[in-house]
């Protein structure tokens, strides 16, 4: 089984060591260092989050995706989110295309249902309707991967007829995901509408998740398509030793999800939760390099994944820190992992 | 099947009472997977046909039985909601009559959009008006779907934690005590569905995983003061 091993971030602000946020232009500037750098590492994949907020300040990731491939040779880079739902599937198919011919072919689309929620209002959608735009959305989405003349017709969008779509794909489709965080609903509609899955596990034993990946693979068979990728993307946090990498992530972690636990419903994080999560059965990578790589090996065997995407960074991190746990995952923690897989 | 005299029309049998979850997204499989493992007979059901949620039930929901809604309802004595509440809107509202329906949605604007119907009011306290037919119980909505299987310990276990059970029937709370029990929680009865407010989005509990005594202090003063 070939592995692949990709780093996202949703653009979390920097802060200085002294702890002052910087700028959102300049956070942006060192996710785009941070995408080159991430390259330089060994990671095979870098991904950008859409978010719209304060800390996470992050629409136009594509944008910071393009100053990247104009700086790499091998490196893939993709959405790690893109929320489909409130943003128009043709305009998404266009800048990725874009994306893929700028970088020879390296582009690659997450696309979620949306469970940061910000973009609707913001553009004018109703959350209500984010099952059936989501759905609308990803169909056509599809369709326009195909490459050729589109014709569809749906309730959330004006119609297509026979229209070309440009730009032309050069070697049939990039690769597109479906972000699923926990509806086993959205695996069927991922298996059924063709694209891989990527299961997002930020909280709670991962291991529970090995059915989705069984359901994943029993519903390609189910629909007659080919097997397709599993991928899993989960938040952590490397550092030369577990303690320090916990005393690096532990207050930014605490705070935002103290911050959006209104909103999200999250339980506000403890002492004890944290030791939970960065334990052996909590879905946090946060520790050493060995131990994150030990917890990777084991998830990517217990879920039959092929491929893991760890979430870096967090509100309040300094650039360096960032800097340092790319290194980390790159130059040591990609390559045990592997070797536990072998 | 069910009578209608009261108190002991859901009283427990050997194997539990049978049990319809209606939903088959992130909460609705995390409650079947606990109600079966507790011993109840289990039939799951979306808004469309069983087939839809056969492989869903065989590999994630592995004991439950996929079925049209009307069927797994007419044959259940508890019936879970467990769909988003804007689809509660398209149920039927004769369907669950003379059902013990447990209320497991929220009401979440932030999250979920503004909804006119449940604007002004404790959410379960407007699904009961909409199910006059049945007796409502709120409950199993104030612990995050991602915790409810990971947190669960049996009776007696130092860490087990307390979950919030509002009725206004007394044999309808002991009823959905007993599953919370069984499920693996501490149920702790809030003595009218008017005080299950304490367990909305919002609340005092609301996403927080709380010992007995946490639990009763949070919601204490709030309860006694809506009750």
């Amino acid at each position: 089984m070939t592995y692949t091993f990709g780093l996202d971030t949703f653009g979390d602000r920097n802060s200085d060591a002294g702890g002052t946020p910087l700028s959102h232009a300049q956070t942006i500037r060192n996710v785009a260092e941070e995408g080159v750098f991430a390259e330089q590492a060994g990671v095979d994949f870098f991904g950008i989050g859409e978010h719209h907020t304060e800390y996470f300040p992050m629409p136009a990731g594509d944008v910071v995706l393009a100053a990247i491939a104009a700086r790499t040779e091998k490196i893939r880079l993709g959405s790690a989110v893109t929320v489909l739902s409130s943003d128009d599937p043709v305009r998404v198919f266009q800048r990725y295309a874009t994306l893929n011919a700028i970088s020879g072919g390296r582009a690659e689309v997450i696309l979620g249902r949306g469970s940061s929620i910000e973009s609707f209002p913001l553009f004018g959608y109703d959350l209500a309707d984010y099952e059936e735009l989501f759905e609308e959305k990803a169909t056509l989405f599809a369709e326009l991967l195909k490459g050729g003349p589109v014709t569809w017709e749906g309730k959330t969008r004006p119609p297509l007829l026979n229209q070309d779509v440009v730009p032309h794909l050069e070697s049939g489709p990039f690769p597109a995901w479906i972000g699923v965080g926990g509806n086993p609903q959205s695996v069927i509609r991922a298996a059924r509408l063709g694209f891989s899955l990527a299961l997002a596990i930020i909280g709670g034993p991962p291991a529970r998740f090995a059915s989705y990946s069984q359901l994943f693979r029993r519903a390609l068979e189910k629909f007659g398509r080919p097997p397709l990728p599993v991928l899993v993307h989960s938040p952590g946090h490397i550092a030369a030793t577990d303690e320090q990498a916990k005393a690096e992530f532990w207050p930014h972690w605490r705070d935002i999800i103290a911050l959006m636990a209104a909103e999200r419903g999250f339980a506000i994080p403890t002492d004890e939760s944290f030791d939970r999560e960065t334990g052996p059965d909590g879905a946090l990578y946060v520790g050493s390099p060995e131990t994150v790589a030990q917890k990777i090996a084991a998830n990517l065997r217990a879920l039959e994944a092929d491929r893991f995407d760890l979430k870096y960074g967090m509100p309040g991190l300094t650039h360096d820190q960032i800097m340092t746990n790319i290194e980390l995952y790159g130059r040591q923690v990609i390559p045990r992992v592997r070797e536990l897989l072998s | 099947m069910s009578t209608t005299t009261a108190p002991d029309r859901f009283a427990a049998r050997p194997g539990g009472p049978p049990l319809a979850v209606l939903g088959a997204g992130h909460v609705g499989p995390v409650i079947a997977r606990l109600a079966i493992k507790a011993g109840y007979p289990v039939a799951i059901a979306t808004s469309g046909d069983p087939e839809d949620i056969a492989l869903i039930t065989e590999l994630v929901i592995p004991g439950a039985q996929p079925r049209w809604a009307a069927d797994a309802v007419a044959d259940a004595d508890i019936v879970v909601l467990a769909m988003p509440l804007h689809r509660f809107l398209d149920v039927d509202s004769g369907l669950l009559d003379g059902k013990l329906a447990v209320d497991a949605m929220n009401y979440w604007p932030a999250s979920d959009g503004v909804l006119a119907a449940f604007e002004d009011g404790g959410s379960s306290e407007i699904v009961a008006r909409r199910l006059a037919g049945s007796t409502v119980v709120k409950a199993l909505n104030h612990i995050g779907y991602h915790e409810l299987e990971d947190r669960a310990r049996p009776a007696g276990a130092p860490d087990r934690r307390a979950a919030g059970v509002a009725g206004s029937d007394p044999a309808a709370v002991a009823t959905i005590a007993g599953l919370v029990d069984a499920m693996g929680y501490d149920p702790v009865g809030l003595g009218r569905l008017r005080a299950g407010r304490v367990l909305q989005p919002g609340g005092p509990v609301f996403g927080a995983v709380l010992t007995r005594p946490e639990f009763e202090l949070a919601v204490g003063e709030e309860a006694r003061s809506l009750t």
